[in-house]
């Protein structure tokens, strides 16, 4: 067995920076006949070149995911950094470059992901370093192509002004978090899973109703509600009580279903269980039905926590006082600026993905017995 | 006999109620406004007048529901369907773009799926970043993308198609890879004594045993695009669709066609899943699965 | 071929027992199922006394589960009569007359080993304190102290099920009912929980009732076997045990436990030779 293992992005790699040295400069002249990158050239070409043949040898896993992960990212690094005031002009190599760089990183990763360790720390770090490494190169190619393109700013800005834009309007987007969120949604999701679940142990009860309910709330949850939006903007006025109407609507039927069907999910035993013991309505259902059903009822709460923040945006551009995050969102694409609307769908993201991992956290704590959980 | 007594019979009897409930909140919301139309004409109508005054304004807060389906059935079937008001028309331009971004969706999130499936590197960076997507509320992107999409010179079908496809493929991916997963270890531990190749064991084991899940998730997916279909219609621009007639409606206050149009936004997308479901239960039986 | 069909003969010696716990009478039972009416009990005529360890024993379909389930209220006889305790059954399962083991443990996974003992107590009002006493007093009885605070899916299955007897003996009920308790177990552990249950049952002094397929182990544990035949479910055979009280594993290799063991295996010959 040779001392080589060579892999076939470290290779792809060395042959795009091959073809980036014949195809010439990295970006157009300047104005002044200067070129960019006449001092960073060298390094770029070195740093990547270097890595890809380093991480050919046999040498240990962590070693390799060092220089990989260095070379990969310093190298995106210098090249974007070079590109800044002199957008637009990048040539054949900087993109060469660039998808050398992305080999690199995604080499990287491969050896991450095969990495197979007994101890938890390092795979809870593992699988939390390989997708952020991912996510990291998506912004990394967005920033280098609309930079290195050129492309008008009011079509797609670069992450990079994005986050500027984010730092500079922090007064407005924590007041449009306040009204969207904090009033609407919040409300509307607390109201619409609670009336979801009072109904729902009714319809328990009256076996009829149960009968009759289930289907018509799973019709109804594959039906646009959304579209209930400009009904609730007239009945309820322009603020944040006709976006709770519509939350609450979005996030009552995922609730009743998911109870429903999680109160009839305890097993025969058992309820014979119960039964010998001669226990009434309200014992089985809060000792054993509630906590059975406790895993679909979390699962209309992960559900409902997305819904509802898609209805209070959406149910914004039928109509809002000036402000919250549907407000802007569709005022601003009025006016043309993007990197205003991408800084208000950053902040919806993020708000979206803190309510869901809230509310998969109170999951994990409340239903640690059920084998999804505990089998890890 | 037993499908009668347990489904159909409650079923009918709860909308039954639904009904009767409508048409006491149109009687209830609409009479303040009617009252002060009375009080203006200085008249003073019996309460079965009254009653039935309000229920045929022609901006109610409420349309009763007899309003609604006069209103839904002369815009589908008396219209003619290339007329502007005809629903039929607006349906179809909505539903054009969500089977071309259902389409769309589905072969994304299936090839997903299968890269996720059988490369662990987009296992491990691909898969966390698409149950995270789930939890953006990715709708709010859709007017950027109509407009952005407009100003490069791409409009019509293609922005809307976009939207739909991007709600579609997270379910369909989703579900993919938990059906190409669902065989059991005894199944492929089967394949491997067979010494059967990779490509082999995906065509004749872990594909049929995806289409289940594929089904299941796709009844998901074809309604979620079809709300991205609606939303994407919302923005400025649309002309045509069931969201651009919503928006219209609203803007007119025009509330009989506003209960319309989502009367048959509702229409086309039971249509659409239960037409899923029937493709579904065809390919399964054909498969030889057990008739549920 | 003919087949000597046995007459189904009243129970031996059943004005004979004292203080009977259990009582039914020319019990029949009728599921209603969509290929028409199944017999799952016909014409059950049983006495069972205080003290008593009786094994209902037959193949799948018997309806000895069926019958255990009628004594618990689990399902209502179509004909005849159940007294348990001298009361109907409804009567005596609101009384919370008897513990029931089912053939899985059945316990909560949301609740600890001792939350699960608890679970019949918190249902019947016991005191705090008491449950305390009393949870520790079941787990000790059997062998299971020292893993109060584990929950059921962190115990092998054996334990698993001695937890569950525990929680049907928490509340002091006289009667014990027990559905193939063991049938999932492999017989390695089977041998010996019929060991422990054996020594329960000497130290507690309770009324049994428990169903099997298995013939050593209903003839190991029992004083009256109960074999029965399905097509209608009914008692064919009833066996009086006379192997002593003290009994230690070996004694299955006995001649006189094979005879019992030979006897209920023509039971359930004759029982079956209805079929074909």
């Amino acid at each position: 067995m040779s001392r080589l293992k060579p892999s076939w992005q470290a290779v792809l790699a060395i042959l795009f920076c091959l073809a980036a040295i014949a195809s010439g400069s990295i970006a157009a002249a300047d104005p002044a006949g200067v070129y960019p990158y006449e001092a960073t050239k060298g390094l770029i070409l070195a740093l990547i070149a270097g890595a890809a043949l380093v991480s050919m040898f046999r040498i240990p896993a962590m070693l390799e995911v060092l220089v990989l992960f260095i070379g990969a990212h310093v190298a995106a690094w210098l090249l974007i950094r070079g590109i800044a005031g002199v957008e637009g002009t990048a040539r054949a190599p900087f993109y060469l470059l660039i998808a050398a760089a992305w080999l690199l990183a995604w080499r990287c990763v491969a050896v991450l992901s095969s990495i197979r360790t007994g101890s938890k720390q390092v795979s809870t770090a593992l699988r939390l370093i390989v997708p952020t490494i991912f996510g990291a190169w998506i912004l990394i190619i967005w920033e280098a192509v609309t930079r290195g393109a050129g492309i008008p700013f009011i079509l797609l800005p670069p992450p990079s002004s994005i986050g500027v834009r984010i730092v500079n309007s922090l007064p407005i987007l924590a007041a449009d978090v306040n009204q969207t969120i904090f009033k609407a949604v919040l409300f509307g999701y607390l109201i619409g899973c609670g009336t979801g679940f009072l109904v729902a142990i009714l319809a328990d009860r009256v076996p009829f109703m149960r009968r009759g309910l289930l289907p018509i709330g799973n019709m109804v949850s594959a039906l646009p509600i959304i579209g209930i939006a400009p009904i609730m903007v007239m009945w309820f006025g322009f603020d944040w009580q006709s976006k709770a109407a519509v939350v609450i609507i979005m996030t009552f039927f995922p609730m009743l279903v998911n109870t429903v069907t999680g109160l009839a999910a305890s097993g025969h035993m058992e309820r014979d269980l119960m039964r010998t013991y001669a226990s009434d309505y309200w014992q089985t259902l809060f000792k054993l039905r509630l906590p059975a059903a406790a895993p679909f009822i979390f699962n209309a709460l992960k559900i409902n926590s997305t819904l509802a923040l898609i209805g209070a945006i959406v149910a914004e551009f039928f109509g809002t006082p000036v402000v919250g995050m549907g407000f802007r969102i569709s005022t601003e694409v009025g006016r043309m600026n993007i990197d205003m609307v991408w800084a208000e769908i950053a902040v919806a993201a993020l708000a979206g993905s803190i309510f869901y991992g809230v509310v998969a956290l109170i999951e994990r704590a409340a239903t640690f017995w059920h084998p999804s959980v505990r089998g890890g | 006999m037993d499908r009668l007594r347990d489904k159909i019979v409650p079923v009918t009897t709860l909308l039954v109620i639904l009904v009767v409930a409508w048409y006491a909140f149109a009687v209830l919301l609409n009479s303040p406004f009617q009252r002060d139309l009375d009080r203006r004409a200085g008249e003073t109508p019996g309460t079965v007048e009254f009653i039935g005054k309000t229920l045929t304004q022609t901006k109610p807060t409420l349309p009763s529901p007899d309003q609604v389906a006069t209103n839904f059935f002369e815009n589908t079937f008396l219209r003619k369907i290339t007329s502007n008001r005809s629903l039929i028309y607006h349906s179809w331009v909505t539903l054009s773009s969500t089977l071309l971004g259902f389409a769309f969706g589905t072969v994304l999130g299936i090839v997903i799926a299968v890269g996720i499936v059988h490369v662990t590197t987009l296992d491990r960076s691909l898969m966390p970043w698409i149950i995270a997507s789930q939890t953006i509320p990715i709708l709010a992107v859709a007017p950027m993308i109509i407009v952005v999409l407009a100003a490069v010179g791409i409009t019509g079908l293609i922005p809307k198609a976009l939207i739909s496809t991007y709600l579609s493929f997270f379910p369909v991916a989703v579900g993919m890879v938990k059906g190409l997963r669902s065989p059991e270890l005894m199944h492929l531990d089967l394949m491997h004594t067979y010494n059967a190749s990779r490509s082999q064991t995906f065509w004749k084991l872990r594909m049929p045993a995806s289409v289940p899940f594929l089904f299941t998730s796709m009844k998901v997916a074809v309604a979620a695009s079809l709300v991205g279909a609606i939303v994407g219609e919302l923005p400025t621009g649309a002309v045509a669709g069931i969201g651009a007639k919503l928006l219209a409606a609203a803007y007119y206050s025009q509330s009989i066609d506003m209960w319309s149009a989502l009367v048959a936004g509702s229409v086309v997308a039971a249509l659409l899943v239960v037409a899923v479901g029937i493709v579904g239960r065809f390919v399964e039986r054909s498969m030889g699965g057990r008739p549920a | 071929m003919s087949i000597m069909i046995p007459e189904p003969k009243q129970v031996a010696g059943m004005s004979e027992v004292k203080n009977p716990v259990i009582e039914a009478r020319k019990l029949g039972l009728t599921f209603q199922t969509n290929d028409g009416p199944v017999q799952a009990l016909a014409n059950v005529d049983l006495t069972i006394g205080k003290g008593e360890f009786v094994s209902f024993i037959g193949p799948s379909g018997c309806g000895k589960t069926t019958l255990l389930r009628v004594i618990a209220d689990l399902e209502k006889p179509t004909s005849g009569s159940m007294l348990v305790n001298g009361m109907t059954a409804e009567k005596a399962r609101e009384a919370r007359a008897y513990g029931y083991v089912f053939q899985a443990a059945a316990l909560f996974p949301w609740r600890t080993i001792s939350g699960n003992v608890a679970l019949p107590l918190e249902i019947m009002g016991v005191s705090k304190a008491e449950q305390a006493e009393r949870i520790k007093r079941t787990l000790d009885l059997v062998n299971l102290s020292g893993f109060e605070k584990k929950y059921p899916w962190q115990l092998s299955g054996g334990m698993q099920q001695r937890a569950s007897i525990a929680r049907a003996l928490a509340f002091d009920a006289d009667l014990l009912l027990m559905d193939e308790p063991f049938g999932a177990l492999d017989e390695i552990v089977r041998d010996h929980l019929n060991e422990q249950l054996l020594e329960l049952w000497a130290r507690t002094e309770k009324t049994i009732c428990f169903v099997t397929h298995s013939i050593p182990e209903a003839v190991y544990l029992s004083t009256r076997i109960v074999v029965m035949s399905p097509r209608p479910g009914r008692v064919t055979d009833v066996i009086e045990s006379t192997l002593p009280k003290e009994r230690p594993l070996d004694i299955r290799e006995t001649p006189e436990f094979l005879a019992i063991a030979a006897r209920v295996r023509d039971g359930l010959r004759a029982g079956h030779s209805y079929e074909d």
